[in-house]
């Protein structure tokens, strides 16, 4: 391990070591091939799904171009969130500032689109020109008579993680705003679910089935006039808490909303998701049919896992993905399979993640924070890898060293969430690590 | 029908830019910077920027694509980013040992005004560059510009740096290849080779971005312009620019700088800019043209003669960068098909010369716009005016594809979607006929598809 960086050894832990709290949240090295992203990334991504809103990129074009349609969240109708727009800042703008064309540019579409409220992201650009974005949105808000909601995302202040919050903040704005609604029992709101490859609707029909109603989902398949209504809920039900916690938090203080943290990744994982949902409602019926649920599913699921896991067992597996509660359901996932986690991280964990992963992981295995490929393609040799899971950039490195691959990010094709995505997960893994390619070289 | 917020009525658009046919100037320069061996390119500005153009383009490669970053947080925003960029040096030479680091700014670095070379400057006389290692730099705000401007504006860094006049005539040619794919990069340099004409290739992406599967991950593959080449292009005989937005600016500073003349000609896409391309190669490196390369473009001519039928007439709406718009427009209207509507976002001032000399005459009715709200919004409002047969542009067509139900060739960047782009040349006669292939393969592709039964044909 020569190559790592003095100065990130805090960073990286191996258990059985020497006990060290790892470090965390810090801001990566100038100067280092991170694989992080910026604040603005965080905010995108987040509130992407809402399908009837406009987004709007307040920036010159690159912001706008990176992330025009890249995330696979599907809608169930309204399909407005693909299109991508900017005010393409040119130099004038700069010199001079964007006030004036974010005005017209933002007139312009919500009379095109007449969409259900309209968001906009300020770059860092913005931060620094230091445009009043909050006013022009009021003035546009006022003029246009619908929601007009800044999201504050100048990319250098932050993290991703930061980018979650200014999301939130955003959304916070639209909760409540329905008053008018009555909420059937037993209603709950999904947060931090994305829908990617329609994992969304898997997960609502599994709620649906043992009575319970979900008003929105935060954003998955988002609709404006739906979150407006999410405060009438009797609970919260948040997935990837990495990015929904302030939201979910916020929501408690201001409506008395409590929040369960859940994961709907693995068989374990997705049926804690309902008994804890039932168990909060404290209804015997619902639970017995949570209960039904869970082992008909896993009546036929585990034999249809078995073949795979067979093929896997005792193969080893690295994982590094965004954030790092994804990480801890895959560690448990994979045991499911016969697989070890050997090397785990994630851009943005904190502490009780890290703990919470020292605890559940194998002696010897490699915690790390804030990765960059040279490390971790230092840890899958010497650990012996026989599968990766990441995103986008790690996909080629892991290919390049000749091991399996999982996408556990935005590029994931097939739905891996509840039971049917718990076989989808096995299937891809096998696929991956048992692919006849790997013998065409050498290791 | 994803995109039915389109319609087919346009607006005067004062002040957006809805789903761009370009995209931001670092990108162009980190593609450029991966041509050169040893090379880790570096983005000055928050890492944002940098992760998205590494996705970007890795998502086009398939291929790990390394770049580190600055990471700008508040307190550089406001003290400026130098002691970011002196300490990064110092560690990406520690840590990932490249033999040059090509730094580029971003539109955050350049607002807050830091000056890249003042910066570069000052790190070399601290001696924080070490004996033989090298770094470079090129200013890529993204409000003025494309990634293709920042292409060029790395090219030019990389010349400007590097090449230098000694008192030896080298008998080469310097080839400034443009932003094209890596196997059009191979495919120059099959053809140079057919040629017998010695060259420096810059920048040079095959075997870094196109790299063969071995078991290990190289940080730095064996492909690339090497140092003694770059600098041995002051010495050079002539350079033969490809493509005024990527390259011109690098030729005219090699001349100025070393005194090298250069020929302007467009990308060697279609017959005519071929033809003008190996003129050009022939008369500066005072050879002959091969007989096998007459061969090629005989064959060329053939396939189209022999399907000229089906190409007769149709209607096609391009976009992309103006480098490859212009040659491929004119190879279209060689094949005796319309090219209707083109757009491009990376503005220049001869674009809409040359597409007028191309297009005035054979036809009249061709749209064509570049520079700001030349975006895909308005290609498609064009399309819902009056239809086209057949689209080639980057991945971002697949929507008008789908929803119009129009045949569709991806050329240009980015490709997310498909593979085979980074490994079959559309350059030279040979990706001619690739080209030629896409397109009849995807007009027959839907006649099978969608004619009626007692249509359908075996031969066709
Ligand atoms: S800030 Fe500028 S350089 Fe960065 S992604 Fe946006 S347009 Fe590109
Ligand atoms: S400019 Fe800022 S907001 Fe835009 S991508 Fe770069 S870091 Fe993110």
């Amino acid at each position: 391990m020569e190559r790592i960086i003095k100065e990130r050894s805090t960073q990286v832990h191996t258990i059985g070591t020497s006990a060290h709290d790892l470090d965390c949240e810090k801001k990566s090295l100038a100067g280092s091939v991170s694989q992080r992203a910026c604040v603005f990334c965080g905010s995108r991504v987040v509130l992407y799904p809402i399908a009837d809103a406009l987004h709007l990129i307040h920036g010159p074009i690159g912001c706008a171009a990176y992330t025009w349609d890249i995330r696979g969240a599907l809608s169930s109708g309204p399909q407005l969130h693909r299109l991508s727009f900017s005010t393409d800042l040119r130099e004038r703008d700069v010199v001079f500032g964007g006030e004036p064309k974010l005005y017209t540019a933002l007139t312009e579409l919500i009379e095109a689109y007449k969409p259900k409220a309209a968001f906009v992201y300020s770059t860092c650009i913005v931060g620094v020109i230091g445009d009043d974005v909050e006013a022009v949105c009021r003035k546009v808000a006022a003029e246009q008579k619908i929601d007009v909601l800044p999201v504050m995302a100048e990319g250098f202040k932050g993290t991703k993680k930061d980018g979650y919050k200014a999301a939130c903040d955003a959304l916070s704005k639209l909760v409540g705003t329905d008053n008018n609604f009555q909420a059937p029992p037993f209603s709950i709101n999904i947060l931090g679910d994305f829908n990617l490859a329609g994992e969304l609707w898997m997960l609502k029909e599994y709620y649906e089935k043992i009575g319970v109603n979900i008003i929105t989902c935060l954003t998955g398949d988002g609709r404006i006039d739906e979150i407006r209504q999410a405060h009438k809920a009797s609970i919260n039900v948040v997935q990837c808490s990495g990015s929904m916690m302030h939201l979910a938090k916020e929501m408690e203080e201001k409506y008395d909303i409590p929040f369960i943290k859940v994961s709907y990744f693995g068989i374990e994982d997705m049926a804690d998701a309902l008994y804890e949902v039932a168990g909060f409602f404290k209804n015997e019926e619902m639970l017995q049919k949570a209960k039904e649920l869970v082992s008909e599913e896993i009546k036929t699921l585990l034999p249809a896992l078995e073949p795979f896991k067979e093929k896997l067992q005792g193969k080893k597996a690295a994982i590094y993905v965004g954030g790092a509660f994804k990480a801890i359901s895959l560690v448990k996932a994979l045991r499911l399979i016969g697989m070890k986690t050997v090397m785990v991280g994630s851009q943005t964990g904190n502490k009780d993640d890290y703990n919470l992963l020292q605890k559940l992981c194998d002696k010897e295995t490699i915690i790390v924070d804030d990765s960059n490929p040279n490390e971790l393609s230092e840890f899958v040799k010497e650990k012996g890898v026989d599968l990766f899971i990441g995103g986008v950039k790690e996909r080629p490195i892991a290919y390049k060293l000749g091991i399996g691959f999982c996408d556990h990010n935005h590029e994931r094709k097939e739905a891996l969430a509840g039971f049917e995505g718990m076989l989808n997960f096995a299937n891809e893994v096998y696929a991956s690590v048992t692919s006849p390619v790997w013998k065409f070289f050498k290791r | 029908m994803l995109l039915n917020h389109t319609t087919s009525k346009i607006v005067e658009r004062k002040a957006l830019t809805v789903n761009p046919a370009k995209t931001c100037q670092p990108i162009g320069a980190m593609y450029a910077a991966l041509g050169i061996h040893g090379c880790l390119p570096h983005s000055h500005g928050s890492q944002g920027c940098c992760s998205y153009h590494r996705s970007t383009l890795t998502r086009h490669y398939k291929e790990p694509v390394m770049a580190a970053t600055s990471s700008f947080t508040e307190g550089a925003c406001v003290f400026g980013g130098q002691s970011n960029l002196l300490q990064a040096i110092t560690n990406i030479f520690t840590i990932y040992e490249p033999d040059i680091i090509a730094v580029h700014s971003t539109c955050l670095s350049e607002t807050i005004g830091d000056d890249l070379s003042q910066i570069v400057g000052k790190a070399a006389s601290e001696g924080q560059i070490p004996e033989g290692k090298h770094v470079i730099q090129a200013p890529t705000p993204s409000y003025v510009g494309s990634h293709v401007t920042g292409y060029a504006n790395m090219v030019e860094g990389i010349v400007k740096y590097f090449a230098k006049k000694s008192d030896e005539l080298k008998n080469q040619l310097n080839i400034l290849s443009g932003w094209v794919e890596p196997s059009d990069m191979r495919e120059l340099k099959r053809m140079l080779k057919l040629m017998k004409v010695k060259n420096v290739l810059l920048p040079d992406t095959s075997d870094v971005l196109d790299s063969p599967m071995t078991g290990k991950f190289e940080m730095y593959p064996k492909g690339g312009t090497t140092i003694p080449e770059m600098v041995s292009m002051g010495d050079s005989l002539h350079t033969i620019a490809l493509g005024e937005w990527a390259t011109e600016k690098a030729a005219i500073t090699l001349d100025n700088q070393c005194k090298v003349k250069f020929s302007m000609t467009d990308l060697p896409i279609g017959i005519q800019a071929t033809d003008r391309f190996i003129q050009a190669i022939a008369k500066a490196g005072s050879v002959s043209v091969p007989e096998s390369i007459n061969d090629e473009r005989g064959r060329l001519v053939d396939v189209i003669t022999d399907m000229h039928q089906y190409l007769y007439g149709k209607r096609v709406a391009l976009w992309g960068d103006p480098d490859q718009l212009i040659p491929l427009a004119e190879f279209l209207v060689d094949m005796d098909m319309k090219p209707v509507y083109i757009v491009s976002g990376t503005p220049g001032k001869n674009f809409n010369k040359r597409m007028e000399e191309i297009l005035g005459e054979s036809v009249p009715e061709a749209k064509y716009k570049n520079g700001a709200n030349a975006d895909m919004l308005l290609m498609h409002q064009w399309i819902k005016e009056n239809p086209v047969d057949l689209l080639i542009g980057n991945t971002y067509g697949k929507y008008i594809s789908r929803d119009e139900n129009i045949p569709f060739v991806r050329m240009g960047f980015p490709i997310i979607d498909r593979i085979g782009h980074s490994y079959f040349p559309t350059l030279g006669y040979m990706g001619g006929l690739r080209i030629l292939e896409k397109i009849l393969s995807a007009l027959m592709d839907k006649q099978d598809a969608t004619c009626p039964e007692e249509s359908f044909e075996l031969v066709m």
